[in-house]
């Protein structure tokens, strides 16, 4: 007896949204990125002011492409495809309201708190705790709803790229939460629970797979879901995709650690990121044949329909960017490439071709579809494609080459074995490739901006449909075995089994990799030298914090003969106990500042916060006047060393009580040692030629901070000998 | 005091990587034979699903 039909509607009013949110804070995200990318050429567009310097921008730039722009671009692809796929209207339409718009608030106030400085200094995770928590509530709204909508559908069978959504959702709750364990000083100030090398093996197991389960596997599904609609035709081998499935879920997890090669993370966790990268080849390219030859007899389509170019186009860089991880991950081309601008080639060839070209090509297919008309402009959706496609090689092409240029320049000693270049004279070098790099990022946005005109312009000439009619038979209660089945097939029809062992396999990875790193910690030898920051050091780091000095500067020697000759004594993972957060950075747009303590006076480090090309005529860095002229904060300074005790920092109580005081002794000494050159006028002065030095201004937290850096083990340089 | 040697020298630390190779071939192992163990005609429903 056949099941009764029954008539719904598929919900296209949220899609609708997301898709608008997506362009929306896509233009955003590149606006950012174009502008912080021009920074580095011109560094007078960091217009003197704290709000529109790099560091901050850099992180609104990297927020707004990843969490707004891809973030979106998931939901608006998920919700779409997961209704059709279950043949069911999204479980709770208030909760997709609530969904859509806590989503765009926490946009909103990533967004500000950055500019404003707020940010816990871990890259990709720099959102303060409130925000944290909103992002947590809202993904489980997301969560609630998604499952309420597969538990209620009336498909038995849950297609390929329900499971890689049901991966996404569990594992970046789990990455979300442990990365972002932190002890609130005030609303908007926290500190990392974890400090110096376990900080960074969570922070980097959170980076990658941030990468892994927020920019990939959500849109390997719409992958599995768009190509071959619009190619229309199945996917190529669906027997493939179950095994492209859980080897990448699997995989991935444990590639974190290579982000910290030849750091002071432990050698046999670097050796397991490795490995484990370079295996992910196979998974990463199975899904990318798949993707591919799903348009088996149809590539001549590819010619004529613009949807299926942008997405072969980003299946293909898909494909690159998976070939050219694992190959980063080997520590000789990782020497190469981190720290340098290889990488940022790396990312904008999966951020730009994969995550950008696919989003488009959706965009590009349900508008129509959801408007009940034609795409206004073919002619303009082919230009976008040219535009995105020679904007990426423009991007991407400059880019590996000053990475290894960088590399290069680094590297390169003189006979008498003295480094022939510093760092500056690299910097220089870089300027025609960061201005190549612009013009890229300016006809990608071009390109973009097409998009939206087409698409509104589309919409304008199309009927909205709203609720979609759609009919399917009920499911029925009872399944129809016929003969024996194993239960894989089960799985697959249970959700929340399937969730629960997508959560033991990704769980594997954290634990076996975190646990020996932290369970040792008591045995870790600490370094007798190495003390807690002072009050005013903690300020004046939390100032580093504030001012994204991260995004240009690492602080973490490799023991490379280059980076010792160039820096000093390689770093060593004792230095790191008290650093919540670690702050080893990943790229150097400036030099390392890990041995940066008295490497020059407290007056060079006043003038060049205020003026860089004062001490170093061809410096790129910022301005930052307002350190001059902005009073510490004493107030807030007890709290925050009781949050840091709290967390296992050896603060007495006797410390916290006189913090206040040994802060202000301590920033009068550096004072009376900048006085003398004050009053012979070879401290910065503002344009009516006054002098802007105090005693109580940010700049001496700064300066006291930076003199530290890697002085600990200096103290007495025999104490590691044995 | 070495401190290259100190997060190396717990025991038994390559019990880890072991482990995760193990599991790993287990997992990668298991998948592709539900993989090849599912009926053509199962495969061929499920890879039409958005096309109903």
């Amino acid at each position: 007896m056949s099941a009764q039909i029954e008539q719904f509607q598929y919900d296209n009013k949220v899609v609708k949204q997301f898709a608008i949110a997506t362009a929306f804070w896509g233009i955003i995200g590149m606006i950012a990125g174009l502008l912080a990318a021009l920074q580095l050429v011109f560094p007078v567009l960091n217009f003197d002011l704290p709000y529109t310097s790099f560091g901050r921008v850099r992180p609104v730039h990297t927020n707004a492409v990843i969490f707004a722009f891809v973030g979106n671009g998931i939901f608006m692809g998920v919700y779409y495809s997961l209704q059709r796929l279950c043949k069911s209207r999204m479980w709770s339409d208030k909760l997709s309201k609530i969904h859509f718009w806590g989503w765009q608030l926490i946009i909103v106030f990533a967004a500000a708190t950055l500019l404003f400085g707020y940010t816990t200094g871990k890259e990709y995770a720099e959102l303060e705790w409130p925000i944290d928590i909103l992002i947590t509530l809202i993904w489980v709204v997301f969560g609630l709803n998604m499952f309420g909508t597969i538990l209620t559908r009336r498909e038995r069978h849950l297609y390929v790229a329900i499971w890689f959504y049901i991966a996404t959702w569990i594992t970046v709750a789990m990455l979300h939460i442990v990365n972002s364990v932190e002890i609130p000083v005030h609303l908007l100030k926290s500190y990392s629970w974890y400090a110096g090398v376990q900080d960074a093996l969570v922070q980097w197991w959170y980076g990658h797979n941030a990468v892994a389960f927020f920019l990939t596997t959500p849109y390997l599904g719409l992958m599995y879901y768009f190509v071959p609609k619009a190619a229309n035709r199945p996917v190529y081998s669906y027997k493939l995709s179950i095994i492209h499935f859980w080897a990448l879920i699997f995989l991935y997890i444990w590639a974190g650690p290579h982000h910290l090669l030849y750091t002071s993370l432990p050698d046999w966790a670097q050796s397991l990121g490795t490995v484990f990268s370079i295996m992910l080849i196979a998974p990463s390219w199975g899904g990318m044949i798949n993707g591919l030859l799903t348009l088996r007899g149809a590539w001549d389509r590819v010619r004529e329909d613009v949807v299926l170019k942008f997405m072969v186009v980003a299946v293909t860089a898909y494909g690159m960017a998976t070939f050219e991880g694992p190959m980063l991950s080997l520590k000789n081309v990782n020497a190469i490439s981190h720290f340098t601008d290889w990488t940022i080639a790396h990312v904008h060839v999966g951020a730009l071709g994969w995550n950008g070209f696919l989003t488009f090509g959706v965009l590009y297919w349900i508008v129509p579809k959801m408007w009940n008309t034609k795409l206004y402009s073919k002619k303009w959706a082919n230009w976008h494609f040219w535009l995105g496609t020679l904007g990426i090689l423009l991007y991407a092409v400059p880019m590996y080459w000053a990475g290894w240029r960088h590399y290069e320049m680094m590297n390169e000693f003189n006979p008498d074995g003295t480094l022939t270049y510093t760092f500056v004279n690299m910097l220089d070098g870089m300027k025609s490739f960061y201005m190549l790099r612009s013009l890229g990022g300016l006809i990608f946005l071009v390109g973009a901006f097409l998009m939206i005109v087409n698409l509104i312009k589309t919409a304008k000439y199309g009927s909205f449909i709203a609720n979609e009619a759609a009919e399917a038979p009920a499911l029925a209660k009872n399944v129809e075995i016929h003969g024996k089945e194993h239960w894989h097939r089960v799985i697959e029809r249970r959700p929340i089994q399937l969730l629960i062992l997508a959560l033991v396999m990704v769980a594997i990875g954290g634990v076996l990799e975190m646990v020996p790193t932290f369970l040792i910690k008591e045995n870790v030898p600490t370094i007798e030298t190495v003390k807690p920051y002072t009050a005013l050091e903690l300020e004046g780091r939390d100032i580093y914090l504030r001012e994204g000095c991260y995004t240009c500067h690492s602080q973490m020697v490799r023991p490379f003969r280059s980076e010792v000759a160039r820096y000093g004594e390689y770093s060593k993972a004792g230095e790191f106990v008290y650093d919540h957060p670690f702050q080893w950075g990943s790229k150097r747009t400036g030099p390392d500042l890990a041995r940066e303590g008295m490497k020059y006076g407290h007056e060079w480090h006043y003038n060049h916060m205020a003026r860089p090309t004062e001490t170093e005529t061809k410096s790129i860095m910022p301005n930052y006047t307002w350190l001059l002229t902005t009073p510490i904060d004493k107030e807030g300074t007890p709290a925050k060393l009781r949050a840091m005790a709290t967390i296992g920092v050896p603060y007495e109580q006797a410390d916290i009580d006189n913090c206040v005081a040994d802060l202000e002794k301590q920033s009068r000494e550096i004072y009376n040692v900048l006085k003398p050159f004050d009053d012979e006028g070879k401290l910065y002065r503002n344009d009516d030629g006054e002098s802007l030095l105090t005693e109580d201004s940010e700049i001496m937290a700064l300066i006291a901070y930076l003199q530290r850096l890697g002085t600990d083990i200096r103290v007495k340089p025999n104490t590691t000998a044995k | 005091m070495k401190f290259i040697n100190y997060l190396e020298s717990i025991t038994g630390v390559s019990i880890y990587p072991l482990s995760a190779q193990i599991i790993f071939i287990v997992v990668f192992a298991v998948a592709i034979y539900l993989a090849m163990r599912t009926s053509k005609e199962s495969i061929k429903k499920y890879k039409n699903l958005p096309f109903e």
